[in-house]
């Protein structure tokens, strides 16, 4: 099981901050394609996946990174700090 | 502290100094701080969302960056989240160093990857609804020059 959150217009979109999901999926990639089949409101939420930004265990990193040993993945929006 | 998320405002010159005095014999401080511009009197109010946890590592890890590049005797960054009103403080951050290029340069450093790698997302409220403020390629053409 892996904590999977949402941030920002990806949040508003799914409808949710947070959601637990038991999956086999080995990279990020996998997951999203995975997610994206959960409801409509995920697939329009993935749309657009240039616009999508991935932390792994509150870390960056991008879509073709692995699952091993993940416990809390993140999808947002590009920052806008500062 | 040297790096802190916060929702409650600050007040910069008690903030500024309090650094100037920690950091005593530094020679050189730099300040800047971020506000809620007004839009021509059009946006009522901004919300900042983070995702707490990765915020205060990935702010601790942009600070020690600039601790490695620069010769600083310290680097404060403050950010806040939640609601805030036009003309209030978002940021700030303050270098010190011995000379004043260091303190300059590190303080752009810090303030180009606060825009595009720490995790927060501004919304803005105007009378016609909210927005998310989305990113531009400016500030991710920015973090090339370092």
């Amino acid at each position: 099981m892996i904590d999977v959150m949402y941030f920002a217009w990806l949040r508003e979109r799914i409808g949710k901050p947070k959601e637990q999901i038991d999956t086999q999926a080995r990279t990020v990639e996998e997951l999203v394609e995975e997610l994206r089949t959960r409801s409509e409101a995920h697939a329009l939420a993935f749309s657009d996946i240039a616009s999508v930004r991935v932390a792994i265990d509150q870390d960056l990193t991008d879509m073709s990174a692995s699952l091993s040993g993940a416990r809390e993945v993140a999808f947002f929006p590009p920052m806008t700090g500062g | 502290m040297s790096v802190r998320v916060q929702s409650q405002p600050f007040d910069m010159g008690q903030e500024v100094q309090a650094f100037s005095v920690a950091t005593r014999g530094a020679g050189a401080i730099v300040t800047f701080s971020g506000m809620v511009r007004d839009e021509g009197g059009t946006l009522s109010r901004m919300e900042i969302e983070h995702y707490p946890g990765m915020t205060e590592k990935a702010l601790a890890k942009i600070r020690a960056e600039a601790m490695d590049r620069w010769t600083l005797t310290d680097a404060l960054i403050i950010h806040r989240h939640g609601a805030l009103e036009p003309g209030e403080q978002i940021m700030m951050v303050a270098t010190a160093s011995r000379h004043r290029k260091d303190a300059f340069e590190a303080a752009e450093f810090l303030m180009d990857y606060l825009k595009s790698r720490a995790p927060f997302w501004k919304k803005e409220f105007t009378a016609d609804g909210s927005d998310w403020v989305t990113s531009k390629q400016d500030d991710e053409d920015a973090l090339k020059r370092w």
